[in-house]
This record gives structure tokens, sequence and C-alpha cells, in this order.
């Protein structure tokens, strides 16, 4: 197994070398720069323009710029925002609890539901179950998010005044948030009422992060547990007389969790892109909104490293993906 | 059940929200995060609504609802005959604000208005690079750096400006958000710790209210400043949600999660005024819109052949169609609400039929021209490329082809500058300080003509700018307006730019906000707002 884990752990460090690059090149072949962007309607002399740019460092050549990126980086230091002059590192941490609360919350919506609905469609193929919530996973898995968001919001917290609009917790509540995680934080505080209010203020969010991944992973264990049901051994474990709950529960679908599971890996990248739109409506103080602020911004010490940090964590859910897969099937752990 | 319960403690929660117990709260929707909150190195709105609106203040203030300076804390000043030297007299016993990192053991004196200054200008200034690479882009951009010749002090309560030139909009300039004046001893108290930084992350000002805490892009809370020098505000706890979508924004608001809110979307405007519980206010935006040709360029050289083109364009149509009716045509490169305005001016009247023959007589025929639509929606154009296409319907009906093209917003901003650019250009401004020098010396003079400059006509007409410079130079406001009033009649005549619009501004409230004053130069203030229980 520690030789699985090794095998593994040496793919990422090319990957890692390759993200740099691509990060770092990605902001900078976007046309426009901060400089220009920060000088605005009323425009900037050549000269003032090359000035700042020298100030930034950016009049530098490109490879050079690269090299100090690479070397900071080695050394933890993800730079300093251009617009904050925050270092890039602490507002990651400050705001990534906030995704990675949403985003859990999510996943389990789309696991709890995703899951059970895939595996009863697969067992009754073709039903009035099967084709309903089959046709439901194909409009979710097309939803557009921000719409979709917008739609939530104005029935459930418009209309009906269920849920809070938007935001982590009422405003009411002011308490120090040790660990960034909301729910815990509410339970820390002792405040009556802030655990209510975080949780149900993480409602609507969730709904709308987890409706695509939970229609893709409905479909996919559909697929795979019909794939799976049509195998010989399962044929044989019926034909021995065991319990049809025992059939489908240990047979079936645990080898028709292996492509699921892959499936739920893919989606921590869609998550974190689905994070984008769902933190800009839901006014959720996460990394996705502020990736896209600094992408408008060009804000190219936070872009490069905030896409880095994203990216090695999608790379450590993967790697954890590619570990369940060696603990479910021993057959990948050996080859 | 527990949803029951749940909804049950929600409840609880907003009606405490809503009643507000034991303190008064007031819950602003903001629009965006702010960069920091050292006003200074900044150039957003959102930013200094978020620190020199509410914790700062200036020398001179803008009088609320108007652009006039009044006293802020300079009580007085005196201007010298030649309009070189300014000669501050202030308040006494102002207090900086007392806070659980910053305890100041001074009042406010001179020394804290020079710093304030030198630390933007003097590169030497330990203060200069409290943050690595920080700049002050308004700081230079307004041209402080070298309007200011010296600043001296007199005594604790007295500081003296002198300038390099006379400069009339000094005064004005002095009341804008980069010009918030800050506390040396607490810079100097951070510098000796070497904790420079904390100074843009726990600001220390003078202003209405005082910082508490900034939860990054969510919220800002803080609260009334005890010892503030003017009337202190009549709500105890002042909060920013940041809602960066302005249809979540309208929802917050009709929920009560917030009780006013800034720019609200188009589309929202009619349903929000028409909602029992809350107000709309109305203002005419400090800003305009202009189509600006290159007049460096044949046949855009030709004032006849401008001329001719914008009586070619139906802005009233624009403002129906981009603005749902809710702004006003534009004749002038100042908006209305500007003193100076020249009402006297008649704008070109919409006629196709003499745009034609003017053409015709110009001798310009099968005329192929570029419009150039912005990315971005501003506060003065909410939609450019839908605005460029009503322009090209306007001018193929007088025989001219116009091609739309848009860059990105950098580019857009940079390209629109250069001498040899293709095409007329859509774009716009909104005033930083009331003053017309701002609007005209800015974007249509000599001086700001060049490659980079912000005359995107390049445009450069020697009396126009002549009436500026003598304009600026004069302490004589009569003097100044009939200058103002003047430099309009050349514009109009030789039409650098098709003028397009004046937007307006809406502010939707709860009914419970009272003294709310709306800023004509778009700032967001709530030192005189009170809210009923």
């Amino acid at each position: 197994m520690i030789k699985f884990i090794l095998g593994r752990l040496t793919y990422l460090i090319p990957t890692f070398i390759g993200i740099t690059i691509v990060a770092f090149s990605f902001v900078r072949i976007l046309p426009g720069d901060p400089v220009l962007l920060m000088a605005g309607e009323r425009g900037m002399t050549p000269e003032h323009y090359q000035e700042m740019m020298a100030r930034l460092g950016f009049d530098r050549p490109i490879w050079e710029q690269y090299l100090e990126y690479l070397w900071r980086l080695l050394h933890g230091n993800f730079g300093d925002s251009i617009n904050t002059k925050q270092p890039v590192l602490s507002d990651f941490l400050a705001l990534f609890p906030a995704t990675l609360e949403l985003a859990f919350c999510a996943i389990i919506i789309a696991v709890a539901i995703g899951v059970p609905v895939g595996v009863l469609a697969a067992l009754k193929r073709g039903s009035w179950f099967d084709q309903t919530t089959m046709t439901v996973a194909l409009i979710g898995y097309s939803m557009p998010i921000f719409w979709w968001g917008l739609l939530l919001i104005i029935f459930f917290s418009g209309t009906l005044g269920w849920t809070p609009v938007s935001g982590r917790i009422s405003l009411m509540f002011y308490f120090p948030t040790p660990t960034g995680f909301m729910l815990i934080d509410s339970l820390l505080s002792g405040q009556k009422g802030a655990f209510a209010s975080a949780a149900e203020h993480l409602i609507l969010p969730s709904i709308v992060l987890a409706t695509i991944p939970l229609a893709v992973i409905a479909r996919q264990t559909r697929s795979a547990m019909l794939e799976v049901l049509g195998e010989d051994y399962v044929r044989t474990a019926k034909a021995k007389g065991l319990a049809p709950g025992r059939v489908v529960g240990v047979h079936a679908l645990r080898n028709a969790m292996i492509p699921v599971i892959t499936t739920i890996g893919l989606q921590i990248g869609v998550l974190m892109a689905g994070a984008i739109l769902t933190e800009t409506i839901f006014s959720w103080p996460g990394i996705g909104k502020w990736m896209v602020d600094s992408i408008s911004r060009r804000d190219y010490p936070v872009v490069q490293s905030g896409l880095l940090l994203i990216a090695g964590i999608v790379m450590v859910v993967n790697l954890i993906v590619d570990l369940l897969y060696g603990l479910i099937n021993p057959r990948i752990r050996h080859s | 059940m527990k949803l029951k319960t749940t909804l049950l403690a929600a409840s609880a929660v907003m009606a405490v929200l809503a009643g507000g117990v034991n303190a008064k709260t007031l819950v602003y929707c903001s629009e965006g995060s702010p960069d920091g909150f050292d006003p200074a190195p900044y150039a957003s709105g959102t930013t200094f609504d978020a620190s020199a609106r509410t914790i700062y203040s200036r020398l001179v203030e803008f009088a609320p609802g108007t652009t006039s300076i009044v006293p802020g804390l300079a009580e007085s000043w005196t201007i010298s005959d030649d309009g070189l030297v300014y000669t501050f007299k202030l308040r006494a016993g102002v207090k900086f604000q007392t806070t659980d990192y910053f305890t100041p053991t001074r009042d406010l004196n001179a020394d804290d208005i020079i710093f304030s200054f030198d630390r933007q200008g003097n590169a030497e200034n330990p203060f200069n690079q409290y943050v690595p690479g920080v700049s002050y882009e308004y700081f230079t951009s307004m041209g402080l750096d070298t309007m200011i010749a010296s600043m001296e002090k007199v005594d604790d309560l007295t500081v003296k400006f002198t300038l390099s030139a006379p400069n009339a909009p000094f005064l004005s300039d002095l009341g804008m958000d980069f010009a918030s004046i800050v506390s040396k001893e607490y810079a100097d108290k951070l510098l000796a710790e070497g904790k420079g930084a904390d100074f843009n992350n726990n600001p220390i000002g003078t202003g209405p209210f005082q910082f508490v805490a900034y939860q990054k892009d969510a919220v800002i809370r803080y609260k009334a400043n005890d010892t503030y020098f003017g009337t202190r505000p009549a709500i105890d706890d002042l909060v920013f949600a940041i809602s960066t979508d302005a249809a979540v924004r309208a929802q917050k608001l009709l929920a009560n999660e917030c009780q006013i809110m800034p720019y609200p979307a188009p589309a929202d405007i009619e349903a929000l005024k028409a909602n029992p519980d809350l107000t709309m206010m109305e203002q005419a935006g400090l800003n305009v819109a202009y189509l600006a040709y290159n007049t460096l360029q044949a046949p855009f050289d030709n004032v006849n052949v401008r001329k001719a083109l914008n009586m070619a364009i139906n802005k009233q149509a624009i403002i129906d169609a981009v603005f749902q009716g809710t702004g006003v045509v534009a004749k002038n490169p100042i908006p209305p609400t500007m003193w100076s305005y020249n009402d006297a001016i008649v704008d070109d009247p919409y006629d196709p039929e003499m745009a034609k023959q003017m053409l015709a007589d110009a001798g310009v025929t099968d005329l192929s021209m570029k419009i150039w639509a912005m990315p971005v929606q501003r506060p003065y154009m909410p939609n450019a490329r839908r605005t460029a296409e009503l322009m090209q319907a306007d001018l193929a009906a007088i025989g001219v082809t116009a091609e739309i093209v848009s860059y990105e917003w950098g580019e857009y901003l940079k390209n629109s500058t250069a001498l040899d650019r293709d095409g007329a250009v859509i774009l716009g401004w909104t005033g930083d300080n009331g003053d017309p020098d701002n609007f005209m010396n800015v974007l249509l003079s000599c001086q700001s003509a060049g490659e980079g400059g912000s005359n995107r006509a390049h445009w450069c007409n020697e009396e126009f700018s002549a009436l500026l410079t003598q304009a600026a130079q004069s302490t004589d406001q009569a003097e100044r307006t009939s200058l103002y009033e003047q430099a309009q009649v050349i514009f109009k005549d030789q039409a650098p730019w098709l003028t397009i619009d004046h937007s307006t501004v809406f502010m939707p409230m709860s009914n419970k906000v009272t003294g709310y004053v709306m800023s004509p130069l778009g700032s967001h203030e709530f030192a005189t707002v009170d809210i009923a229980e």
C-alpha cells in the first residue's frame, strides 16, 4: 500500500509544476493588466504606466518573473494581492473554510440523494420512478446555476419567507470564528440560535451547489448498477439463493461504486467551479467569489496562487479517491 | 419539526434585527468589498464608502447633498490674494477614535494634517511605503504632487499650504476621500512596532463611526463614534452586508435583511418603487456619457462632419431604450446639477435630413466608421452595446455605415487613448469633487489630449484650454462661472463629442429609514441617518 501511495505521489510533482506554469501564464494571456484597470477612465501617460508596471515588477522578462514566483513558492510565499495588499495565503485561509463548508454540505446532499436514487432507478429500470428521476436529473444537469439560485431565493426567501436571502449567518450574531466553519463556530460561541441560523443559511446555497453533482451522481450510479446487475457473478449470487438485499448491497453496489467514486472525485472540480456562481449569488464569502473578483481585476498574484491552491486541493482529493479505489478493489492496488 | 424550530428561531432573529432591542442598528447592503480601510491608496467608491465616509473626516467637507465646501476639521481658512497660500485653522479638541487596538494620547493637531498629505507625496516619508508597492494614484492624478509646494505647521492648530500656482479647485480636492486625515501618532506607533500593514486593516480616524470588525467579503461592522466632533450619529451600530448581485440586494431589502441599498438593477426599479414598505430616493448623477470622435483623423477633423453625425443620432431614443427613461439627454460636458452649467446652450437638433445635407456639403460620401462600445456597465452607461446599436441604425439612415467594436476593458481604456485610434469611442465620467475643472480639464483640455490621456477626442482647442486655465487660477466664483460658461459655448460649437446622457441614481430604502441624504458625488454616508423602532 505504501508503494502504491508513493507511486501516486510521484505523479503529483510534475503535475504541480505544470499547474504553476498554467496558472502563471493563464492570467497573463488574458488581455488587459492591473495597471490599466487601476487607471480607469482617467487614463495614464505611457511614462506613468511604465513606472507603475516597474513598481509591481511586471516590466521584467516573463521567465524571470516566473522563476521568482517559483522561488517564492518554494519558500512558502504566495505573494500579496495588488489591490488589497494582503498576503494571498492569509486571504485564502480566511475564505477557504466558507467554501469547504458549503462544498461539504453540497456533496453530502448530492451523495445522500444521488446514490440511492440511482440504485433505485436501476433496480426499477423503465418504471415511472426511473423515467421521472432521470428526466429531473437531466434538467438538473443542464440548470444554469445563477438563474436557479435566484429562482430559489425569490421563491423560498422572497415569497414564502422560509429561508434567509444570503450570507452565512444572521447579522445579529457576532462572535469570533476561530475555525472559519460557521456551523462549528456558532456552536462554540454558545449563543442561542446561532447554530440554527448558520444551518438555515446553508440550505439554499447547498441545494444550488449540489444540483449538478447530484444529477451526475444519480445518472452514473444508475448506469454503473445496470452494468453490474447484468454480470455473471450477480446472476450466480442470485442463483445461489442469496437474499436480494445482499445481492444488491454487497455484490452489485460495491462493484458499481468504483465508477461512482471516480465521478464523486471529479465532482470536486465541478463544485469549485459551481462555487464561483453560487457564492456570488448568495454573498457567500468564499474563494470562488474571491477568484472571480481577482480575475476581473487582473490581480496576478491572487489569480496565480489562488489557482494553484485550488488545484492543489483538487489533486489531494483525487489522490484520496485513488487510495479509496485501492481499498475497494485490491486488483488496482496490486497492479 | 426541526425545520419549524429553525424557522421560529429565524423569525425571532429577524424580529430582533428589525426591532433593534438594545441598540439602533442600520444594515446597508453594500455592493462590494473594500480594498482596504486606508482611503489614500485606492480609487473605488466602494472602498471610500467603507473607509473615508464612515471612519474619517477631512479638512473641508462637502455639505450633505451638495458639492459646496463647508468646514470640516478646519473650522475656517484664508486664501492669500495671489491664490497661493491657504491657511487652515483647525478645530480644537478633535479626538481620534479610541478602540481596542489604539488609544490616542493627544487631540488632532497640525502634525496629523501634514502627515496625511506628506506620506502620499513624499517618497522619503517613512510611511510612504508602509505596505511595499503601495501607490497613491488619486493624489498624483489630481495633481497634488506638483500643486503643493510646501506645508508648514504654524502652531498646533494652524497649518499653511503653499501652492506652486494658483488653483481654485484645490479646496474641493481637499474634500475628497483620498484627502482624509489620519493619525500620525497611530502611524508612528505601528511603524515602531513593525506592524505598518495594520494601518490599512485596523483604521483610526475622526469620523462619525469607528471600525469594529471586517469579515472579508461578508460583513463590516462599525459603531457610532461617541467622541465625534460633529453631531453623534442617531444609530448606534452600522453594518455593511456585502452583496454583489443587485437582484439579491433587492431581495435582502424586501426581506428586511438590510434597510438600504445602492445601485438597484434597472429592471427592479419599478417593482421596488411600487412596494409600500419602501421609499425610493433618486437624484441626477454627477456624470456624463459621451461618444468621442477622433478629431485628429479625417473626416472627423471637420467640425461640420462631427455636427452632422451628432444631428443624425436620436438621443432621446437611447434614453428611453437603454435607461428606461431614467436619465436626461446631455447637451453640455458637465451635468445640469453642477454650478456653471450653461443652460442657455441649444443642443444640436435631431434632424437626419439636415445631417445628410451637411455631410454632402462637406463632400463626405459613403462614410464608414467604427463605434467603440464599452464591455462593462458604468453608472453613466448601463449598456454601451445597445447604445451603439441604436447609433448604428440612426447613422445608417443618413447613409453612414457604422461597425461596432469592443475590447476587454483594460485594453479598451488603453487603446481608446491612442492618437491613431480608428473610430468614435463611447465612454463617460463621474465627477470626483463637484468642480467643473474636474470634468472639462480632465476630459477636454489640450493638456490631457496626448497618448494615454483622458481626452479621448484628442481635441485641443487653445481658446477653450486657456479659459479653463484662467478659471482654475481664479478664486472669484462669479468669474469662474462665467469662464466655464464660455468654455461650454466653444465646446458645443466645435462638437468634439456627441454628449449622450446624464443618468439618474436610485437609492431604495425601508420606510423606517429617515435622514438619508443622497450625495451628488455618489458616495454613501450614514452620519445623519436614523431608523424608526
